[in-house]
């Protein structure tokens, strides 16, 4: 460890706290604060536990969720059989181990990375991790979070710890303010455009720079849920009064006396003035545009206003044929079949309103299926209370019960092969949305904007 | 876990960059609450066309950052199922690499001229000896390739990294005791 004295940056006081013990020539013990679990990657877990004849360390730290294989049809009916299965796995481990699960009917249930910061479980200079690589998220909190295997999940719950190499630190600085109509899911296409999917390997990224310090708690969370989609373990960003404002009050968020306590100590978690990072990479948030990918990963990405590009690499050429794309020509006009709004990018009240903005009092074009997918229970009644699901139905849009629906397409909600799709999720790949299906991936506002023109648009035009 | 030492096959090669768990395992097969039989769904929708499902090689010869995207250690799991021994490629993620080395799947990174040498000739058997973490070519030329010294032991020991970790079970308590 660094003597206290030399500048740390925010990644490296969370890591230095957390380290519970560390042999020559092995890695870290890294003691985690919080464990969240879901249906997909925990039965394995859980499995294992009983063979060894493990408990849970501290199945208060440990929170479950049902969110990847769950149906978002009214009225929640599991009509598939190994979804029902995996469901019912979830409920008896977290019963039989003394763990909290937020199951089906419960209303703290959610997307696990839009449930964790709106219970206030998600708080800054925490461990956090998540058989889920979009754990990441939570970093808009200052937390240090990352997804792991089943086989770690297995660690964590046996032991509340994870044995890990020391990541490196990627500086992402962005300055500026976004124009009208950008948003933070541009941005952090933007960033992995310019970064490329593996520019992140190895390496925990802290967001800095005014863009960012200008982006509410929501937004944070986009642009720090994207991290992985650039390969890095972590996304980061400072906690600011933002960030206690959104955490005051939440039910799992310190009390009373406790809370003041916190904030004190949360104040200092911020990267100290000359402190180094391993790389820096910096970009203009002013001359930020509305983002699109054209591709089959996350980097291959553009301004909307601009032409597929040629194919450089062997991947882009793949990605050209998979999209059925020419170079050179503009994606804005090209006609698609489906939208999806919602996913633990953008499934949260702020991407809801930004997609209302664009569909109120317009209506979805012919032969376009919508779907608004809320992240969480909370988010939905909050949608409701202020009216947005009467702007979704009045446009032609279908409301859904929460969960990852279509960003994942494990339960049903998903595109047909051929098919194109403007999508608020973070991930194009071959056949992610449905075997055969082709994403789009851009924000809410682009995304309801594709809704009302039945093709790609740029959402500027609408606004 | 079972002890790897010696990895002796020619390769399957997939030369495709940027390959990512939702090829390796789509996700509509990822509602098995088991880990067992997952290799009869490896890269369910690139058989045929891109991956050759009839090669009985137990090395994958991949590109750039092989593994990247979901954390689903299913991918490992198919890979290790289907019977895949060790993947070689430019580069890993690092979720993939760290699930595969929780399983016994060897990821190998090598530099582009092995690479290259690789392509060439896929048929012709590689070793890979985990011990020195060094493989050897279908030429004899040995070649390092990057292992962290403690997945290395715990392969060749068969000690996985959770007994490991129990043996901190003092210090975790210590660490609990002093931050609440």
């Amino acid at each position: 460890m660094e003597p206290r004295t030399l500048p740390r940056t925010l990644f490296e006081k969370i890591w230095d706290e957390h380290v519970v013990a560390q042999e020559e020539g092995c890695p870290s013990v890294l003691y985690v604060d919080l464990h969240l679990v879901h249906e997909v990657t925990s039965p394995q877990a859980f499995a294992g536990l009983r063979a060894r004849g493990l408990r849970v360390r501290r199945p208060e730290k440990t929170v479950a969720t049902m969110d990847h294989s769950t149906p978002t049809t009214a009225g929640l009916r599991v009509l598939d059989d190994q979804a029902r299965a995996q469901l019912e796995t979830l409920a008896k481990n977290c019963a039989d181990f003394g763990v909290r699960c937020y199951g089906l009917g419960d209303q703290r249930r959610g997307i696990v990375h839009v449930m964790g910061p709106e219970l206030g479980l998600t708080q800054p200079g925490m461990t956090i991790v998540c058989g889920d690589s979009h754990t990441a998220t939570h970093g808009a909190f200052g937390a240090l979070a990352f997804g792991i295997g089943s086989s770690e999940v297995e660690h964590v719950l046996a032991t509340q710890c994870l044995l890990q190499r020391r990541p490196t630190t990627l500086e992402v600085r962005v300055d500026g303010t976004l124009a009208k109509g950008v948003t933070a899911k541009d941005l952090i296409l933007a960033v992995i455009a310019r970064i490329g999917v593996d520019g992140g390997t190895g390496a925990v990224i802290e967001y800095t720079g005014t863009a960012i310090r200008g982006l509410d708690m929501e937004a944070r969370m986009t642009v720090c849920n994207m991290s992985i989609e650039a390969g890095a373990r972590a996304g980061l960003i400072a906690p600011d009064d933002l960030t206690f404002q959104y955490l005051e009050r939440r039910e799992f968020a310190p009390q009373l006396a406790d809370w003041d306590a916190a904030v004190k100590k949360w104040r200092t978690l911020r990267s100290d003035d000359g402190a180094r990072y391993d790389v820096s990479v910096t970009l203009d948030g002013n001359a930020l545009a509305p983002m699109i990918t054209w591709g089959t990963n996350p980097g291959q990405g553009m301004p909307i206003t601009g032409s597929v590009p040629d194919a450089r690499l062997a991947a882009d050429e793949k990605a050209l044929r998979y999209m059925d794309l020419e170079p050179g020509k503009p994606l804005v006009g090209r006609a698609i079949d489906v939208v999806f709004v919602g996913s633990c990018t953008n499934g949260r009240i702020a991407d809801l309103r930004q997609a209302a903005r664009i569909l109120d009092g317009r209506h979805v074009a012919k032969g376009v299926r919508t779907l608004v997918v809320p992240g969480s229970h909370a988010v939905k009644k909050q949608a409701e209370a202020e009216g947005l699901d009467r702007i979704f139905l009045d446009a032609g849009a279908e409301w859904r019960e929460p969960g990852c629906s279509m960003c994942i397409a494990m339960n049903g909600d998903q595109l047909e092969p051929g098919q194109y799709a403007v999508s608020t999720s973070n991930r194009n790949f071959e056949g992610r949305q449905g075997r055969g299906g082709r994403t789009f991936l851009a924000s809410p506002l682009t995304a309801a904007a594709a809704a009302v023109t039945g093709r790609v648009t740029d959402p500027r035009a609408l606004l | 876990m079972k002890k790897v030492e010696l990895i002796r096959s020619r390769c399957n090669p997939l030369l495709v960059d940027d390959v990512d768990t939702d090829q390796i395992i789509p996700a509509r097969f990822l509602k098995t609450t088991g880990r067992a039989g997952l290799g009869a769904q490896l890269f369910a929708d690139w058989r045929g066309a891109r991956f050759d499902a009839t090669s009985d090689a137990r090395v994958l010869l991949a590109g750039n950052n092989f593994g990247c995207g979901s954390s689903r250690e299913h991918a490992v799991w198919a890979l290790a199922d289907f019977g895949f021994e060790a993947v070689i490629a430019r580069s890993f993620a690092d979720i993939f690499r760290a699930n595969a080395l929780k399983n016994g799947l060897l990821p190998v990174a090598v530099d582009a001229d092995v690479h290259r040498f690789l392509v060439a000739t896929p048929s012709a058997d590689v070793t890979i000896d985990v011990a020195r973490a060094t493989l050897i070519l279908p030429d004899d030329e040995e070649v390092a390739f990057p292992l962290d010294p403690f997945a290395r032991q715990c392969l060749t020991q068969g000690v996985d990294e959770l007994e490991y970790l129990r043996r901190h079970e003092t210090a975790i308590a210590v660490w609990e005791a002093r931050h609440g």
